[in-house]
């Protein structure tokens, strides 16, 4: 977690292999006081200049390595937290921690430093309209400083992963919505971020397109790296078994950790299992600051 | 590999972005067209007031019966006046030979020079020519500066005219240059202005992704001296087309404006490309800022 240092230009660049190693040892209860939650927030409140509750005394904490969703209808405060983690806004009250960083300390000059530590994936994709596919994503490492020889190397490597190597000299316009999500994926995940932040990521693709991009999400869920899935999709959700988090005008109203959580599913399994009719999961309320209990299947 | 990287984004930008990058550069071009020609003209204009100025000065006439030694004491008294840069004399003989020349068969019938000594008085600044000629009339009861002086020309009205207008001329001109370098500022600084807000968008995408501000701003900089040194390039083949085709031909066969003193081309030239690049990269640099607050 010391890539997480926001004051370091760059992640080192052996980080995504390591973490890649240790996701393939089986993952277990974290002790509290071990490394701290990669997000913390504390009685957080945003309250937005036009009078609106973006969020209401939020307290959550997420650990390394899980996969979590943000649920809630439109306005319950989603958007507002992965806002405020790419510190693209300020909480009103509360704070909010990072990989055991106060974000209220870091400088606007820094931010763009901070910001490189995280991927993240937008509904509408945000990718730059003049460039194609390969360019989309090698912006994100030429912002770090990265060579020539690196995004060579790279680019192809992740556009691989997310299946786009056909598509490398298309522009954004001359692609689907679930290869321009899939491109803002790979331009997230290229730095091997430990946190990627997903915000409504299949609001704009069609329902088999949106397995593909959860397939997706949770292969880099599996490399190591911390993901937070905001969504209503509740299909999706149901599908997926990973702990959710509901909110609903701003306040955190349900945390639970999923049943029938199986940490080792191979991709592929996955897939199947989120074609298959929704078995609704029994729920299990959690304190928010507490670990989630997490019920092997057996 | 930093400056390639960004001089290859300012040209791929460029190329994606071809109809705003040509606006700015039409823009660039019309206002650079426009000083280049107006530099020149408020130069000649103000030559002109200066030349009108420069031949504002005072005349004193001595009296028919001023000996040398009144002559010698008045000069004295002339350059102990305030603000006079020099004394001319011009002798009764001189001043016959001149009359005399421009209207011989007048002069013929005179038989005697009427004409008397004169002083021709050069102020330093043609506007303390009035100062001047109070000066020389002080005396009590409107009497001269030397009992010798038999007048002093009494051009008030005209001088003042000629000062009005002159400083009028030069003052619009000045007014006119400033408020034409406002406006051609403004409209470069719009062009810029609507282009980037076309790709304000693009900006906020690479805030996201962790762009520094400078790694934004710079290729936009870079974009906008090439369209400002393009559009000022251009304006000046225009002009140098114009003055070697129309304005040299035409000068060299007017003996009457063959004089003017303008600013050499070559000045010309670097100030319009100087001038071009800075502004439109002051400008897109500037007005970036609004979007880079993400």
């Amino acid at each position: 977690m010391a890539s997480f240092e926001p004051r370091a230009r760059s992640r080192p660049r052996s980080g995504g292999a390591s973490q890649m190693a240790a996701a393939r040892s089986p993952k277990r209860v974290v002790p509290a006081g071990a490394a701290p939650p990669v997000i913390e927030f504390r009685g957080v409140s945003k309250r937005y200049p036009s009078g609106d509750q973006g969020l209401d005394q939020a307290t959550f904490a997420v650990n390394r390595g899980e996969f979590v969703f943000l649920v809630g209808a439109t306005g319950s405060g989603k958007s507002t937290v992965i806002r405020l983690l790419i510190k693209e806004i300020e909480p009103t009250e509360g704070t909010i921690r990072v990989a055991g960083h106060d974000l209220e300390e870091i400088t606007r000059r820094r931010v763009p430093f901070y910001r490189r530590n995280i991927g993240v994936v937008f509904q509408d994709f945000k990718l730059l309209p003049g460039r194609t596919v390969y360019d989309n994503v090698a912006y994100a490492l030429q912002v770090t400083g990265g060579t020539r020889k690196e995004i060579r190397a790279k680019v192809p490597d992740i556009l691989r992963l997310t299946g786009l190597s056909t598509k490398l000299h298309n522009y954004p316009d001359q692609l689907s919505g679930g290869e321009q999500q899939r491109v803002s994926i790979a331009r997230a995940f290229v730095n091997h971020p430990p946190l990627l932040l997903a915000d409504e990521p299949t609001g704009n693709v069609d329902p088999e397109t949106s397995i593909d991009i959860m397939r997706l999400l949770y292969r880099i869920n599996r490399t190591g790296t911390t993901v937070l899935v905001a969504t209503h999709d509740q299909t999706m959700v149901d599908k997926m078994r990973r702990r959710v988090v509901e909110l609903s005008r701003g306040r955190i109203v349900r945390d639970e950790a999923a049943g029938l959580y199986t940490r080792d599913e191979s991709t592929r399994e996955f897939a199947r299992r989120m074609r298959s009719p929704a078995v609704r999961p029994p729920g299990v309320i959690v304190d928010p600051l507490e670990e989630p209990v997490l019920e092997e299947e057996a | 590999m930093r400056l390639t990287f960004f001089l290859r984004e300012a040209m791929r930008s460029m190329r994606r972005n071809a109809a705003p990058s040509f606006a700015a550069l039409a823009t660039v071009l019309v206002t650079m067209l426009v000083v280049g020609v107006f530099i020149p003209a408020v130069e000649v204009t103000n030559d002109a007031a200066n030349t009108v100025r420069g031949r504002l000065i005072v005349d004193v006439y001595m009296k028919t019966t001023a000996t040398a030694a009144d002559e010698a004491r008045v000069r004295q008294e002339i350059m102990r006046v305030p603000h006079v840069r020099s004394v001319q004399f011009e002798s009764k003989q001189q001043a016959y030979a001149a009359q005399a020349k421009q209207d011989p068969a007048a002069y013929a019938l005179l038989g005697t020079n009427p004409l008397p000594d004169t002083f021709h008085v050069v102020p330093d600044n043609a506007s303390n020519i009035l100062a001047i000629h109070a000066a020389l009339t002080n005396g009590p009861g409107g009497a001269m500066i030397d009992p010798a002086v038999q007048n002093v020309s009494n051009k008030k009205d005209y001088t003042r005219k000629a000062l009005e207008l002159t400083s009028a001329v030069k003052w619009g001109g000045l007014a006119f240059a400033i408020l034409l370098t406002i406006a051609s500022m403004l409209l470069i600084a719009n062009t810029i202005r609507l282009s980037l807000y076309a790709r304000r968008r693009e900006v906020e995408v690479m805030k996201l992704v962790g762009a520094t501000d400078w790694f934004i701003r710079w290729p936009f900089v870079i974009e906008g001296v090439i369209v400002g040194a393009m559009g000022g390039l251009l304006a000046i083949v225009v002009l140098a087309v114009t003055k070697v085709a129309l304005l040299d031909p035409l000068f060299s066969g007017w003996a009457l404006v063959s004089q003017i003193r303008t600013i050499s081309f070559p000045a010309l030239i670097f100030i319009l490309l100087a001038a071009s690049a800075a502004v439109s990269a002051l400008g897109s640099g500037l007005s970036l800022r609004r979007f880079l607050r993400v």
